[in-house]
Protein backbone atom coordinates (compact mmCIF):
# COMPACT_ATOMS: atom_id res chain seq x y z
CA UNK A 1 0.00 0.00 0.00
CA UNK A 2 1.59 3.48 -1.11
CA UNK A 3 0.39 5.66 2.21
CA UNK A 4 0.95 8.96 -0.08
CA UNK A 5 -2.03 7.54 -2.42
CA UNK A 6 -4.42 7.05 0.57
CA UNK A 7 -7.64 8.84 -0.60
CA UNK A 8 -9.03 11.17 2.04
CA UNK A 9 -12.20 12.85 2.73
CA UNK A 10 -12.25 15.57 5.43
CA UNK A 11 -14.57 18.16 5.81
CA UNK A 12 -11.92 20.51 4.93
CA UNK A 13 -9.71 18.10 2.49
CA UNK A 14 -10.70 15.85 -0.23
CA UNK A 15 -8.27 13.92 -1.74
CA UNK A 16 -4.91 11.98 -2.02
CA UNK A 17 -2.65 12.45 1.38
CA UNK A 18 0.32 13.80 -0.48
CA UNK A 19 -1.48 16.51 -1.85
CA UNK A 20 -2.74 17.43 1.70
CA UNK A 21 0.52 17.40 2.81
CA UNK A 22 1.69 19.21 0.00
CA UNK A 23 -0.98 21.62 0.59
CA UNK A 24 -0.18 22.45 4.81
CA UNK A 25 3.45 22.53 3.81
CA UNK A 26 2.96 25.47 1.30
CA UNK A 27 0.55 26.90 3.39
CA UNK A 28 -2.60 26.69 1.65
CA UNK A 29 -4.15 24.26 3.69
CA UNK A 30 -4.72 25.67 7.09
CA UNK A 31 -3.96 22.79 9.41
CA UNK A 32 -5.98 23.94 12.30
CA UNK A 33 -9.10 22.61 9.99
CA UNK A 34 -7.99 19.10 9.16
CA UNK A 35 -9.22 16.42 11.24
CA UNK A 36 -5.99 14.47 12.09
CA UNK A 37 -7.98 11.95 13.50
CA UNK A 38 -9.99 11.65 10.29
CA UNK A 39 -7.05 10.45 8.18
CA UNK A 40 -5.71 8.02 10.70
CA UNK A 41 -9.32 6.39 10.90
CA UNK A 42 -8.99 6.49 6.80
CA UNK A 43 -6.10 4.40 6.88
CA UNK A 44 -6.62 2.53 9.43
CA UNK A 45 -9.92 1.65 7.12
CA UNK A 46 -7.57 0.77 4.02
CA UNK A 47 -5.48 -1.64 6.18
CA UNK A 48 -7.90 -3.29 7.60
CA UNK A 49 -9.65 -4.05 3.82
CA UNK A 50 -6.35 -5.58 2.81
CA UNK A 51 -6.37 -7.86 6.15
CA UNK A 52 -2.20 -7.91 6.06
CA UNK A 53 -0.38 -5.67 8.33
CA UNK A 54 2.13 -3.70 5.45
CA UNK A 55 4.54 -2.54 8.17
CA UNK A 56 6.53 -0.20 5.76
CA UNK A 57 3.23 1.78 5.32
CA UNK A 58 2.35 1.79 8.75
CA UNK A 59 5.62 2.93 9.49
CA UNK A 60 5.45 5.70 7.12
CA UNK A 61 2.26 6.89 7.52
CA UNK A 62 3.12 7.04 11.98
CA UNK A 63 6.28 9.57 10.66
CA UNK A 64 3.85 11.22 8.41
CA UNK A 65 0.98 11.80 11.00
CA UNK A 66 3.21 12.44 13.96
CA UNK A 67 4.81 15.04 11.92
CA UNK A 68 1.56 16.79 10.95
CA UNK A 69 0.05 16.23 15.00
CA UNK A 70 3.08 18.37 15.52
CA UNK A 71 2.93 20.66 13.09
CA UNK A 72 -0.78 21.32 14.28
CA UNK A 73 -0.11 21.56 17.86
CA UNK A 74 2.32 24.33 17.54
CA UNK A 75 0.08 26.11 15.33
CA UNK A 76 -3.15 25.02 17.89
CA UNK A 77 -1.34 26.48 20.50
CA UNK A 78 1.64 29.03 19.70
CA UNK A 79 1.43 30.91 23.47
CA UNK A 80 0.87 27.83 25.40
CA UNK A 81 3.72 25.66 24.35
CA UNK A 82 6.05 27.99 26.82
CA UNK A 83 3.34 28.21 29.56
CA UNK A 84 2.65 24.35 29.29
CA UNK A 85 6.61 23.72 29.03
CA UNK A 86 6.84 25.64 32.37
CA UNK A 87 4.54 23.60 34.25
CA UNK A 88 5.79 20.54 36.62
CA UNK A 89 4.75 17.27 34.47
CA UNK A 90 2.09 17.09 37.13
CA UNK A 91 0.60 20.28 36.93
CA UNK A 92 0.59 19.67 33.23
CA UNK A 93 -1.35 16.58 33.35
CA UNK A 94 -3.64 18.33 35.61
CA UNK A 95 -3.99 21.04 32.98
CA UNK A 96 -4.26 18.54 30.00
CA UNK A 97 -6.57 16.19 32.13
CA UNK A 98 -8.39 19.70 32.52
CA UNK A 99 -8.74 20.48 28.76
CA UNK A 100 -9.52 16.73 28.03
CA UNK A 101 -12.42 16.66 30.53
CA UNK A 102 -13.80 19.96 29.45
CA UNK A 103 -13.85 18.35 25.53
CA UNK A 104 -14.96 15.20 26.76
CA UNK A 105 -18.61 17.54 28.41
CA UNK A 106 -18.55 18.89 25.35
CA UNK A 107 -18.37 16.10 23.09
CA UNK A 108 -21.39 14.86 25.25
CA UNK A 109 -23.36 17.62 25.24
CA UNK A 110 -23.10 17.67 21.35
CA UNK A 111 -24.14 13.94 21.64
CA UNK A 112 -27.61 14.95 23.77
CA UNK A 113 -28.10 17.75 21.02
CA UNK A 114 -28.23 15.17 18.90
CA UNK A 115 -30.19 13.13 20.29
CA UNK A 116 -32.65 15.66 20.93
CA UNK A 117 -32.62 17.19 17.62
CA UNK A 118 -34.01 13.16 16.05
CA UNK A 119 -36.33 13.49 18.88
CA UNK A 120 -37.69 16.75 17.76
CA UNK A 121 -37.56 16.05 13.95
CA UNK A 122 -41.55 16.25 13.91
CA UNK A 123 -41.39 19.63 15.47
CA UNK A 124 -43.80 22.27 12.93
CA UNK A 125 -43.93 25.67 13.53
CA UNK A 126 -44.13 29.41 11.47
CA UNK A 127 -41.10 30.86 10.90
CA UNK A 128 -40.77 34.16 9.58
CA UNK A 129 -38.66 37.45 9.86
CA UNK A 130 -38.92 39.39 13.63
CA UNK A 131 -42.49 40.56 13.80
CA UNK A 132 -43.53 43.07 16.44
CA UNK A 133 -43.99 46.73 17.19
CA UNK A 134 -43.91 49.06 14.06
CA UNK A 135 -41.06 50.94 13.51
CA UNK A 136 -40.19 54.11 15.09
CA UNK A 137 -41.33 56.85 12.70
CA UNK A 138 -38.07 58.67 11.50
CA UNK A 139 -37.77 62.56 12.16
CA UNK A 140 -36.35 64.96 10.02
CA UNK A 141 -35.09 68.01 10.76
CA UNK A 142 -36.49 70.85 9.41
CA UNK A 143 -34.94 71.30 6.23
CA UNK A 144 -33.84 74.66 3.98
CA UNK A 145 -35.03 74.54 0.54
CA UNK A 146 -32.48 76.39 -0.69
CA UNK A 147 -30.17 73.39 -0.09
CA UNK A 148 -32.04 70.90 -2.10
CA UNK A 149 -32.00 74.16 -4.80
CA UNK A 150 -28.67 74.43 -4.39
CA UNK A 151 -28.05 70.23 -4.86
CA UNK A 152 -29.86 70.27 -8.06
CA UNK A 153 -27.57 73.38 -8.96
CA UNK A 154 -24.99 71.70 -9.17
CA UNK A 155 -26.21 68.65 -11.34
CA UNK A 156 -27.46 71.34 -13.37
CA UNK A 157 -24.30 72.74 -14.45
CA UNK A 158 -22.92 71.49 -17.44
CA UNK A 159 -19.65 69.40 -17.01
CA UNK A 160 -16.21 70.47 -18.05
CA UNK A 161 -15.43 69.08 -21.94
CA UNK A 162 -13.15 66.33 -21.49
CA UNK A 163 -10.06 66.68 -23.89
CA UNK A 164 -9.03 64.21 -26.21
CA UNK A 165 -5.74 65.74 -27.22
CA UNK A 166 -4.08 62.62 -26.17
CA UNK A 167 -5.26 60.20 -28.75
CA UNK A 168 -4.47 62.30 -31.38
CA UNK A 169 -0.88 60.94 -31.70
CA UNK A 170 -0.50 60.08 -34.92
CA UNK A 171 2.14 57.84 -36.04
CA UNK A 172 3.54 57.65 -39.71
CA UNK A 173 3.30 53.86 -41.20
CA UNK A 174 6.54 52.08 -40.29
CA UNK A 175 5.99 50.56 -44.36
CA UNK A 176 6.52 54.16 -45.10
CA UNK A 177 10.54 53.93 -43.81
CA UNK A 178 10.82 50.29 -44.80
CA UNK A 179 9.84 51.29 -48.39
CA UNK A 180 12.58 54.73 -47.78
CA UNK A 181 15.28 52.62 -46.45
CA UNK A 182 15.34 49.98 -48.90
CA UNK A 183 15.07 52.28 -51.73
CA UNK A 184 18.35 53.92 -50.15
CA UNK A 185 19.80 50.99 -49.64
CA UNK A 186 19.49 49.91 -53.53
CA UNK A 187 21.13 53.00 -54.40
CA UNK A 188 23.93 52.96 -51.89
CA UNK A 189 25.44 49.97 -49.63
CA UNK A 190 25.46 52.10 -46.69
CA UNK A 191 23.88 54.91 -44.92
CA UNK A 192 24.25 57.57 -41.77
CA UNK A 193 20.88 56.71 -39.90
CA UNK A 194 20.99 59.62 -37.84
CA UNK A 195 21.71 61.92 -41.10
CA UNK A 196 18.71 60.42 -42.74
CA UNK A 197 16.51 61.67 -39.56
CA UNK A 198 17.99 64.76 -39.50
CA UNK A 199 14.67 67.09 -39.11
CA UNK A 200 12.43 65.03 -38.44
CA UNK A 201 10.05 64.71 -35.59
CA UNK A 202 10.88 62.93 -32.55
CA UNK A 203 7.74 60.65 -33.44
CA UNK A 204 9.22 60.22 -36.73
CA UNK A 205 12.06 59.24 -35.53
CA UNK A 206 10.96 56.58 -33.25
CA UNK A 207 8.89 54.93 -35.90
CA UNK A 208 12.22 55.29 -38.01
CA UNK A 209 13.85 53.57 -35.44
CA UNK A 210 11.67 50.46 -35.79
CA UNK A 211 11.99 50.27 -39.51
CA UNK A 212 15.42 49.93 -38.68
CA UNK A 213 14.93 47.29 -36.53
CA UNK A 214 12.39 45.08 -38.84
CA UNK A 215 14.58 45.64 -41.64
CA UNK A 216 17.70 44.19 -39.49
CA UNK A 217 14.90 41.21 -38.29
CA UNK A 218 14.54 40.32 -41.90
CA UNK A 219 18.21 40.12 -42.01
CA UNK A 220 18.12 42.54 -45.19
CA UNK A 221 20.62 44.72 -43.41
CA UNK A 222 23.38 45.23 -40.61
CA UNK A 223 23.40 47.95 -38.28
CA UNK A 224 26.66 49.28 -36.44
CA UNK A 225 27.57 51.56 -33.72
CA UNK A 226 31.00 52.19 -32.47
CA UNK A 227 29.81 53.23 -29.12
CA UNK A 228 26.60 54.14 -26.99
CA UNK A 229 25.27 57.53 -29.21
CA UNK A 230 27.29 57.19 -31.66
CA UNK A 231 26.28 57.51 -35.18
CA UNK A 232 24.58 54.46 -36.67
CA UNK A 233 25.80 52.67 -39.49
CA UNK A 234 23.54 50.59 -41.54
CA UNK A 235 25.14 48.55 -44.45
CA UNK A 236 22.91 46.58 -47.11
CA UNK A 237 23.20 42.41 -46.46
CA UNK A 238 24.98 41.07 -49.33
CA UNK A 239 22.27 38.99 -50.23
CA UNK A 240 19.14 39.34 -53.03
CA UNK A 241 16.91 42.63 -51.60
CA UNK A 242 14.55 41.62 -55.03
CA UNK A 243 13.60 38.47 -52.38
CA UNK A 244 12.08 40.37 -49.99
CA UNK A 245 9.30 39.56 -47.53
CA UNK A 246 6.87 41.35 -46.61
CA UNK A 247 7.40 42.88 -43.15
CA UNK A 248 5.72 41.05 -40.40
CA UNK A 249 3.89 43.85 -38.55
CA UNK A 250 2.51 47.58 -39.26
CA UNK A 251 2.51 49.87 -36.09
CA UNK A 252 -1.06 50.75 -36.26
CA UNK A 253 -2.01 54.50 -36.56
CA UNK A 254 -3.30 55.05 -33.29
CA UNK B 1 -57.80 13.90 35.16
CA UNK B 2 -59.51 17.03 35.98
CA UNK B 3 -62.10 18.00 32.84
CA UNK B 4 -60.52 20.92 30.30
CA UNK B 5 -62.18 24.42 31.49
CA UNK B 6 -64.69 25.49 29.12
CA UNK B 7 -64.78 28.62 27.93
CA UNK B 8 -67.43 30.69 28.63
CA UNK B 9 -68.32 34.00 26.42
CA UNK B 10 -69.17 36.65 29.10
CA UNK B 11 -66.05 35.26 30.80
CA UNK B 12 -63.70 38.01 30.88
CA UNK B 13 -60.71 35.88 31.40
CA UNK B 14 -62.22 33.92 27.88
CA UNK B 15 -61.98 37.33 26.13
CA UNK B 16 -58.35 38.03 27.46
CA UNK B 17 -57.48 34.03 25.96
CA UNK B 18 -59.12 34.97 22.95
CA UNK B 19 -56.72 38.23 22.29
CA UNK B 20 -53.99 35.80 22.86
CA UNK B 21 -55.14 33.14 21.10
CA UNK B 22 -54.95 36.36 18.12
CA UNK B 23 -51.79 37.61 19.00
CA UNK B 24 -50.02 34.12 18.55
CA UNK B 25 -51.48 33.20 15.60
CA UNK B 26 -50.10 36.28 14.15
CA UNK B 27 -46.99 35.90 15.89
CA UNK B 28 -43.69 34.38 13.55
CA UNK B 29 -41.61 34.04 16.67
CA UNK B 30 -42.39 33.15 19.98
CA UNK B 31 -44.36 35.92 22.31
CA UNK B 32 -43.39 36.39 25.63
CA UNK B 33 -45.51 37.27 28.63
CA UNK B 34 -44.03 40.27 28.40
CA UNK B 35 -45.32 41.38 24.66
CA UNK B 36 -48.49 39.74 25.41
CA UNK B 37 -49.16 41.71 28.52
CA UNK B 38 -48.28 44.79 26.01
CA UNK B 39 -50.30 44.19 23.35
CA UNK B 40 -53.23 43.01 25.36
CA UNK B 41 -53.24 45.39 27.85
CA UNK B 42 -53.41 43.23 30.56
CA UNK B 43 -51.64 42.27 33.70
CA UNK B 44 -48.92 39.64 34.12
CA UNK B 45 -50.90 37.34 36.19
CA UNK B 46 -53.95 37.88 33.97
CA UNK B 47 -52.10 36.57 31.11
CA UNK B 48 -50.37 33.57 32.24
CA UNK B 49 -53.94 32.38 33.84
CA UNK B 50 -55.26 32.59 30.24
CA UNK B 51 -51.83 31.16 29.11
CA UNK B 52 -52.97 28.25 31.18
CA UNK B 53 -56.53 28.14 29.65
CA UNK B 54 -55.03 27.96 26.38
CA UNK B 55 -52.45 25.46 27.00
CA UNK B 56 -54.95 22.94 28.16
CA UNK B 57 -57.01 23.41 25.11
CA UNK B 58 -54.44 23.22 22.63
CA UNK B 59 -52.96 20.39 24.65
CA UNK B 60 -50.78 17.64 22.43
CA UNK B 61 -53.77 15.64 20.77
CA UNK B 62 -56.51 17.65 21.26
CA UNK B 63 -56.47 19.95 18.10
CA UNK B 64 -54.00 19.85 15.41
CA UNK B 65 -52.42 22.92 17.05
CA UNK B 66 -50.31 22.78 20.21
CA UNK B 67 -49.35 25.95 22.53
CA UNK B 68 -46.47 25.57 23.47
CA UNK B 69 -43.68 27.68 25.92
CA UNK B 70 -40.35 27.66 24.10
CA UNK B 71 -37.60 29.99 23.61
CA UNK B 72 -38.49 32.07 26.41
CA UNK B 73 -42.50 32.17 24.89
CA UNK B 74 -45.54 31.16 23.84
CA UNK B 75 -46.07 29.98 20.07
CA UNK B 76 -48.05 28.07 18.14
CA UNK B 77 -47.10 24.58 16.29
CA UNK B 78 -47.98 21.75 14.37
CA UNK B 79 -49.24 18.48 16.79
CA UNK B 80 -46.93 15.73 16.23
CA UNK B 81 -50.05 13.80 14.75
CA UNK B 82 -49.56 16.17 11.45
CA UNK B 83 -45.91 16.09 11.23
CA UNK B 84 -45.73 13.48 8.05
CA UNK B 85 -48.00 15.48 6.00
CA UNK B 86 -46.27 18.88 7.19
CA UNK B 87 -43.35 17.50 6.41
CA UNK B 88 -44.60 16.72 2.33
CA UNK B 89 -45.21 20.46 2.46
CA UNK B 90 -42.86 22.35 4.29
CA UNK B 91 -39.02 21.88 5.25
CA UNK B 92 -37.92 22.24 8.86
CA UNK B 93 -35.54 24.81 9.67
CA UNK B 94 -32.71 22.13 10.30
CA UNK B 95 -33.77 19.78 7.30
CA UNK B 96 -30.47 18.07 6.69
CA UNK B 97 -28.49 16.84 9.50
CA UNK B 98 -26.13 19.07 11.46
CA UNK B 99 -22.24 17.44 11.05
CA UNK B 100 -20.47 16.32 14.20
CA UNK B 101 -17.91 19.44 14.35
CA UNK B 102 -21.60 21.31 13.85
CA UNK B 103 -22.59 19.73 16.93
CA UNK B 104 -19.90 20.00 19.19
CA UNK B 105 -19.53 24.08 18.33
CA UNK B 106 -23.53 24.24 18.89
CA UNK B 107 -22.78 22.27 22.24
CA UNK B 108 -19.91 24.82 23.26
CA UNK B 109 -21.57 27.85 21.83
CA UNK B 110 -25.32 26.75 23.61
CA UNK B 111 -23.33 26.18 26.79
CA UNK B 112 -20.31 28.91 26.80
CA UNK B 113 -21.38 31.29 24.83
CA UNK B 114 -21.49 34.16 23.92
CA UNK B 115 -17.52 32.71 23.14
CA UNK B 116 -15.23 33.48 20.39
CA UNK B 117 -14.24 31.06 17.18
CA UNK B 118 -10.33 31.01 18.58
CA UNK B 119 -12.31 30.01 22.26
CA UNK B 120 -14.24 27.34 20.55
CA UNK B 121 -10.95 25.99 18.67
CA UNK B 122 -9.48 25.93 21.73
CA UNK B 123 -11.65 23.20 23.37
CA UNK B 124 -12.32 21.54 20.68
CA UNK B 125 -8.57 21.38 19.00
CA UNK B 126 -9.65 22.14 15.54
CA UNK B 127 -10.31 25.78 13.95
CA UNK B 128 -14.13 25.79 13.85
CA UNK B 129 -14.17 28.50 11.52
CA UNK B 130 -16.15 26.19 8.64
CA UNK B 131 -18.50 24.89 11.57
CA UNK B 132 -19.42 28.20 12.41
CA UNK B 133 -20.44 29.01 9.48
CA UNK B 134 -22.69 26.69 8.94
CA UNK B 135 -24.71 27.11 11.91
CA UNK B 136 -24.81 30.42 11.59
CA UNK B 137 -26.39 30.00 7.97
CA UNK B 138 -28.73 27.88 9.65
CA UNK B 139 -29.54 30.32 12.10
CA UNK B 140 -28.61 28.15 14.94
CA UNK B 141 -26.32 30.69 16.15
CA UNK B 142 -25.71 34.38 15.93
CA UNK B 143 -22.86 37.13 16.65
CA UNK B 144 -23.70 38.92 19.98
CA UNK B 145 -21.20 41.60 20.12
CA UNK B 146 -17.72 41.49 20.18
CA UNK B 147 -15.05 40.45 23.05
CA UNK B 148 -12.62 43.16 24.54
CA UNK B 149 -9.02 43.04 24.47
CA UNK B 150 -7.23 39.70 24.67
CA UNK B 151 -8.88 38.21 21.78
CA UNK B 152 -8.27 40.97 19.34
CA UNK B 153 -11.99 41.64 19.51
CA UNK B 154 -12.62 38.70 17.81
CA UNK B 155 -17.02 37.94 17.39
CA UNK B 156 -18.68 36.41 19.76
CA UNK B 157 -21.15 34.09 19.15
CA UNK B 158 -24.59 32.98 21.12
CA UNK B 159 -27.02 30.29 20.08
CA UNK B 160 -30.72 32.03 18.63
CA UNK B 161 -34.60 31.54 19.72
CA UNK B 162 -34.42 29.55 16.37
CA UNK B 163 -31.89 26.77 18.38
CA UNK B 164 -34.31 26.64 21.19
CA UNK B 165 -37.28 25.85 19.03
CA UNK B 166 -35.84 23.38 16.60
CA UNK B 167 -34.73 21.70 19.89
CA UNK B 168 -37.60 22.26 21.87
CA UNK B 169 -36.03 24.13 24.59
CA UNK B 170 -38.03 26.46 26.89
CA UNK B 171 -34.59 28.26 27.71
CA UNK B 172 -30.93 27.48 27.95
CA UNK B 173 -31.83 26.34 31.29
CA UNK B 174 -33.65 23.30 30.02
CA UNK B 175 -29.82 21.76 28.68
CA UNK B 176 -28.13 18.85 30.77
CA UNK B 177 -26.12 20.10 33.43
CA UNK B 178 -22.50 20.12 32.38
CA UNK B 179 -21.25 18.97 35.53
CA UNK B 180 -23.18 15.77 35.09
CA UNK B 181 -21.57 14.87 31.54
CA UNK B 182 -18.11 13.50 30.85
CA UNK B 183 -18.19 11.74 33.71
CA UNK B 184 -14.88 9.61 32.99
CA UNK B 185 -12.83 12.63 33.55
CA UNK B 186 -11.13 11.19 36.34
CA UNK B 187 -10.30 8.07 34.85
CA UNK B 188 -8.40 10.90 32.02
CA UNK B 189 -6.59 12.13 34.83
CA UNK B 190 -5.81 9.21 36.46
CA UNK B 191 -3.96 8.27 33.28
CA UNK B 192 -2.21 11.27 32.59
CA UNK B 193 -0.71 11.24 35.65
CA UNK B 194 -0.01 7.76 35.44
CA UNK B 195 2.02 9.28 32.53
CA UNK B 196 3.30 12.05 33.90
CA UNK B 197 5.16 9.80 36.41
CA UNK B 198 6.81 7.81 33.70
CA UNK B 199 8.46 10.75 32.33
CA UNK B 200 10.21 11.96 35.83
CA UNK B 201 11.08 8.69 36.86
Amino acid sequence: MIVRELELDLDAFEGPFDLLLTLVLKEELDLAEVDVAGIVLGFVERLAERDELDLEACGEFLVLVAALLELKARGLFPDEEAELADLEPEEAAEELARRLAEYRRMKEAAAWLAERLVGERDRFFRLGPAPLAPEPERRLAAQDPEALAGALRLLATAPPTVSLAHMELRFPPVAQFLERFRALLRRRATFDFDHELAGMSRREQAVAFLALLELRRANQITINQAAPFAPIRVSRQERDLTNERTPAWNLRSA
Amino acid sequence: MEPPLRLVVANPLDRLARTIEALLVVASAPLSVEELCAAAEEDAERVETALRLLSERYGEGRTGIVLEQVAGGWAFRASRDAAEACARLFERPVQRGVSQAGMETLAIVAYLGPCTRPEIARIRGVAADSAVAGLVERGLIAEAGRADGAEGGAVRYRTTPLFERVFGLESLSQLPRLEDLGDDADQIRERLHAVAEQRTA
